[in-house]
């Protein structure tokens, strides 16, 4: 399947779950947070929430900024 | 000798702070330099952004929350880059998402990418969103004193006007607008954007600020870390001035020794 991850396409496994994406790209333990289809994935549920074709997904981390 | 002055902290959404300045962390040339200037500020309030993971970093590399970690000072993530009142809700929830549930945020809705000035429109929107979803907001906004009246009402925890526009260290333009916005507020005021130099931080402090909220000004330093100290002492010695209350002007001299006694009296 295909997901826009951060805003480029990704072709991922299907049914691939936010923790398994989030390990896949070597950022399991990092400090994250996940947006699916503009709402928030708590961390509480990286395990149980599954992709779908066409989701779009963000991954963010804080940056220096003023 | 005593401390002859223990000031009140400043107490913003509950928090309570020693220190008045409150630092970013952009523009330093790598985490270290961050940190130590962080450290020579005194800041217990840290602003950072929030934005898309680099998928192609090297795992392991260096993470701004271990060179500022969230145990140790108050962290503060900012809305910058956003130009609606959608994105910048968005950005905040990820920032609470990213910290755990931690609610402080700095709202900042940006108007267009050559002046970063303010778009108040869109603040307000996202300030009542947010603070309906149980943000506590401090507000980047205009020196407009109504619409600073306004995000008070509508909750804002802090109000924070520009000096002049972020980033070009032109100090405070309008110092007469600052004040009326003290005067009528009932929430802390803070001078973010637009200080340049110690006196810049020192004036706004004198004019009755809460506090100041800089990043260029230190991090575009010749010397951040010195630049550091220097905001410190300039944010604490403005703070002393205003409320120790400065002599009256006046048109004329006024000789400090005493005429009388003269040797050619």
């Amino acid at each position: 399947m295909q997901i826009q991850l951060n805003g480029e396409p990704r072709d991922l496994a299907a049914d691939l779950t936010v923790a398994e994406l989030i390990a896949t790209l070597g950022l399991s333990g990092r400090r994250i947070a996940v947006e699916l289809n503009e709402d928030i994935v708590p961390k509480s549920a990286h395990e149980s929430v599954r992709l779908s074709e066409g989701d779009r997904v963000e991954i963010v981390h804080a940056i220096g900024g003023g | 000798m005593t401390d002859i002055f223990q000031d009140q902290p400043l107490q913003i959404a509950g928090y309570r702070f020693a220190s008045r300045l409150l630092v970013g962390t952009g523009k330093y040339k790598d985490f270290d330099e961050t940190a130590e200037a962080i450290a020579a500020s005194g800041a217990e309030v840290v602003t950072f952004a929030v934005r898309r993971t680099n998928l192609g970093q090297e795992v392991g590399e260096p993470n701004l929350l271990d060179a500022v970690p969230p145990e140790r000072f108050t962290l503060l993530p900012n809305t910058a880059g956003c130009y609606t009142a959608k994105d910048a809700v968005r950005t905040c929830k990820l920032a609470r998402e990213l910290l755990d549930g931690h609610r402080l945020v700095k709202l900042e809705v940006l108007g267009d990418d050559s002046t970063l000035y303010p778009n108040v429109v869109e603040t307000l929107k996202a300030a009542e969103e947010l603070i309906a979803d149980g943000f506590d907001v401090m507000v980047y906004t205009s020196d407009d004193p109504i619409v600073a009246r306004e995000l008070e009402r509508l909750g804002c925890c802090a109000i924070m006007p520009l000096g002049s526009l972020i980033g070009s260290g032109h100090g405070i333009q309008n110092p007469h607008n600052i004040r009326l916005i003290i005067e009528q507020a009932g929430v802390p005021v803070l001078v973010d954007a637009g200080i340049g130099t110690a006196s810049d931080a020192a004036m706004a402090m004198e004019l009755g600020c809460d506090g100041v909220l800089m990043n260029s000004a230190i991090a575009h330093a010749r010397q951040p870390v010195l630049m550091a100290s220097a905001m410190k002492k300039a944010v604490e010695a403005g703070r002393e001035a205003f409320l120790a209350g400065r002599m009256p002007r006046r048109q004329s001299a006024d000789p400090s020794s005493p005429f009388a006694g003269r040797i050619n009296g």
